[in-house]
């Protein structure tokens, strides 16, 4: 059987997995990460968003083997080992960006991504269409936006531009 | 998903010898669309390629050609100052295919290979003009598309990258999108450049892109949306589902195409 040797949340992982096992399964089931969800398993509801060498992925739209020699970040990779939350988590908290909590996994890891590739600031209409592959059931988005508008100052280390809010 | 073998060749030669071994083997590119066909099932390949090894990302702007390479990521074409420079259209189009996570993987060599008839690339490189080039020959955009998931490649054939002619004078890209899939229901790519006055439909044929000779020949004579207003578009080829009916994706065209040449300036 196959091995792949990964990264996974700073820790060195050599692994066996057959050619069509998925990158959520890996995680899941053979590494117990199941903070990493799966919703619609059809790639449109992005609740198995992970970082790929620091890039948002659907992890059920990727072959284990194919993170051959990647850094894996999933939601249990976030916080501190103190457990202080990342900023996104505790402003997630802080305007309860979330309802039953679902998606909010896959949510916080685009959310991430999507600050990060923003560096010039984030309009509200940016964080809404920078959702698009992430859907949350309980219509809980108002909350999300907020709090990843609320993020992004914290993980840059100063205030947002003024024009791009 | 059914199981199979699993090989990621370094280099093209390599990766077209595993192909033309094995008529049941499959190239993965990015992935996108091709690994959730898998686990529906509906392709049951004996191995996957992974094009991933190959290194085929490039971007780059030489003399007068943009030379995207096969295995560049919509999101890397998107953020692409050279893109941007050259084509900018082109750049706005890759940023509307899926979203964030899809671009991060997804690839134009797959999505031209693919040729879905909602895919946004086919457009483009129908509109511009381009040109593709495989391991073994260039095939030109009016040759390469033949019809839904068809394509003028040959078994074991590999996108190597696509090379856009330049100047581009003008060029525009409007996307119709369905609500719920965001695929394009009919997406228009207009352009004025070394391959002429062009204008290609996506997302609305029964056999994927096409060109619209009537459109073409008006825009070529006066370039502004007043020229293509009254242009009617026969129904009978385009696609009718849930989603819209032959007739109403007829009128999105005509509608989409005068935004594309108000945007394209």
């Amino acid at each position: 059987m196959p091995q792949v040797s990964l990264t996974v949340n700073g820790k060195a992982h050599k692994v066996e997995v057959e050619g069509r096992t998925l990158l959520v399964e890996l995680l899941r089931e053979k590494l117990g990460l199941t903070g990493t969800h799966v919703g619609c398993d059809t790639s449109q509801c992005g609740a198995c968003v992970v970082h790929v060498d620091g890039n948002s992925t659907k992890s059920c739209s990727m072959l284990a083997i194919q993170a051959e020699g990647c850094s894996i970040t999933t939601i249990e990779g976030l916080a501190k080992a103190d457990g202080t939350l990342h900023p996104m988590q505790e402003m997630f908290r802080e305007h309860h960006a979330l309802q039953c909590g679902f998606c909010t996994p896959g949510m916080v890891m685009s959310a991430i991504d999507l600050v990060k590739m923003h560096p010039q600031g984030l309009s509200e209409a940016e964080i809404r269409e920078g959702l698009e592959g992430n859907l949350c059931r309980c219509t809980g988005y108002h909350n999300i936006v907020k709090a990843i508008a609320a993020a992004w100052p914290l993980m840059h280390g100063h205030a947002m531009p003024a024009a791009a809010e | 998903m059914y199981d199979f073998a699993y090989h990621k060749p370094a280099n093209v030669a390599d990766a077209a010898k595993l192909l033309a071994a094995d008529g049941e083997a499959k190239a993965l590119a990015g992935g996108q669309t091709f690994i959730p066909v898998l686990k529906q099932r509906l392709n049951k390949p004996s191995a996957v390629i992974d094009l991933g090894g190959l290194g085929l990302s490039g971007i780059t702007l030489a003399g007068n050609t943009l030379t995207i390479q096969a295995m560049a990521k919509h999101g890397a074409v998107a953020a692409s100052a050279e893109v941007k420079k050259a084509i900018s259209a082109l750049a706005t189009l890759a940023g509307w295919i899926g979203d964030t996570q899809v671009r991060h993987r997804g690839t134009i060599g797959g999505s031209l290979a693919n040729n879905d008839p909602s895919a946004c690339y086919p457009a483009a490189v129908l509109a511009l003009g381009a040109t593709i080039k495989t391991n073994t020959r260039s095939i030109k955009a009016d040759d390469f598309f033949q019809g839904m998931f068809t394509t003028a490649l040959e078994p074991g054939e590999l996108i190597t990258a696509v090379e856009f002619p330049l100047p581009v004078e003008k060029s525009a890209y409007e996307k119709f999108r369905n609500p719920a899939s965001r695929y394009a229901m009919v997406g228009v790519f207009v352009a004025k450049g070394p391959a002429g006055v062009r204008v290609a439909i996506t997302g609305a044929g029964q056999n994927g892109v096409f060109r619209h000779a009537e459109m073409e020949a008006a825009l070529a004579k006066n370039w502004s949306p007043e020229a293509i207003v009254g242009i009617k578009t026969p129904a009978d080829d385009l696609n009718s589902d849930i989603h819209g009916s032959a007739a109403y994706r007829a009128h999105l065209i005509g509608v989409m195409a005068k935004r594309a040449v108000v945007a394209a300036g």
